[in-house]
């Protein structure tokens, strides 16, 4: 039997030959990095706090040092190193967020600053920020109606 | 000239690959075939500013290795058929600008290169051209950013993802004693067989829809 008869037995053929993402070893790196992230927010969030601030201005400071972080570990290329490692580990918490505006930023650097920089540091973050603000709106709007 | 069945071109007056060049990257610097190229060159933009200039670069560093390898000028190409997996084939436009051979430009994903060399020796093999230069190139970095996401982007590569060579190659065509020579063309048709994971490029790009162009020698 030829592989190449018809799409279902290519599709079965390649679906054979294809190597799988090692998925255990994915979410057991994701698991333990992901959770070195939060600790590291949870500990930036208690020092805030032994400073004196208020609750909501510490998630705010944990926030922003999260995403500078992350910001300079893909400036200097580390990130993507991580994030080849951990998987979703970074990429699901804030600091893959900030990666996925920087990065394209960084790639398009060589376009120019409005219509490479600009134009395009969206690309990977926009459908995120189109859905989900669309999504907090309409939810706003339901709470607004019924609540 | 005559076609043989459905698909095959019959080359009589054996077009002849007259001579060679290939210009890699780092990481073909590694692989199994480095002994073969002319060059390697260690950093990915070869000192430009950006991976697209650098692809340009290879091109046009490789055309004019093979010209020098053929002693051959560049007002003695008849033409060029070159392409590569950018935009408007912006690295053969711009790696073949100051060269002043009239320009063909291709584009065949995969098969790039051996449909230059078949309509080249189309050209050749008709007795209206003497030397016809085929040359194709790819960036590793050039065709992540085109084709998946930014190099910075701290995702994880499907195992089925394929690696983009850095590097170019060129050929001169033309008619000599002693082969290579060409003596068959067979292009191939696109089959679609329905494969949609867009990273898996060579089983939706290469053999999901068959190009498989062949040239005999």
């Amino acid at each position: 039997m030829n592989p190449t008869d018809s799409p279902k037995e290519y599709g079965e053929y390649v679906k054979k030959k294809a190597p799988n993402s090692p998925i255990l070893k994915d979410c057991f790196n994701a698991f333990w990095v992901g959770g070195l992230v939060c600790c590291i927010g949870q500990l930036i969030f208690f020092f805030c706090k032994y400073k004196g601030l208020d609750e909501t201005s510490c998630s705010t400071v944990v926030s922003i040092s999260l995403i500078a972080l992350a910001i300079f570990l893909s400036a200097i290329n580390v990130f993507n190193r991580i994030g080849k490692f951990a998987g979703a580990g970074t990429i699901v918490p804030i600091t893959g967020f900030a990666n996925s505006i920087v990065s394209p930023a960084m790639e398009y650097k060589s376009e120019g600053y409005v219509m490479g920089v600009g134009a395009k540091m969206f690309t990977v973050a926009g459908p995120v920020l189109v859905y989900g603000i669309s999504a907090s709106v309409i939810v706003g709007l339901l709470a607004c109606l019924f609540l | 000239m005559k076609k043989l069945g459905k698909q095959t071109l019959q080359l009589d007056n054996k077009p002849t690959i007259l001579n060679t060049a290939a210009i890699v990257g780092p990481k073909e610097l590694n692989g199994p075939l480095a002994k073969y190229f002319d060059k390697c060159v260690e950093d990915e933009f070869w000192g430009e500013a950006s991976w697209e200039k650098a692809e340009s670069k290879f091109i046009k560093e490789t055309v004019s290795t093979v010209l020098g390898k053929a002693d051959v000028s560049s007002s003695d190409i008849d033409y060029v058929f070159a392409g590569d997996l950018l935009n408007q084939c912006i690295s053969s436009c711009f790696g073949m600008r100051d060269t002043n051979i009239p320009f063909f430009g291709l584009f065949g994903a995969c098969s790039t290169f051996v449909e230059g060399l078949c309509l080249g020796s189309v050209f050749i093999d008709s007795g209206a051209c003497k030397n016809i230069l085929c040359a194709t190139s790819s960036h590793f970095c050039s065709a992540e950013k085109q084709f998946r996401f930014p190099l910075e982007l701290g995702n994880q590569r499907t195992p089925t993802s394929q690696w983009t060579v850095t590097g170019a190659g060129a050929v001169i065509l033309g008619k000599a004693d002693n082969g290579p020579y060409i003596t068959h063309i067979t292009p191939g048709k696109i089959v679609d067989l329905g494969i949609k994971d867009a990273n898996n490029m060579r089983c939706s790009n290469g053999s999901g829809s068959f190009i498989h162009t062949f040239c005999t020698f």
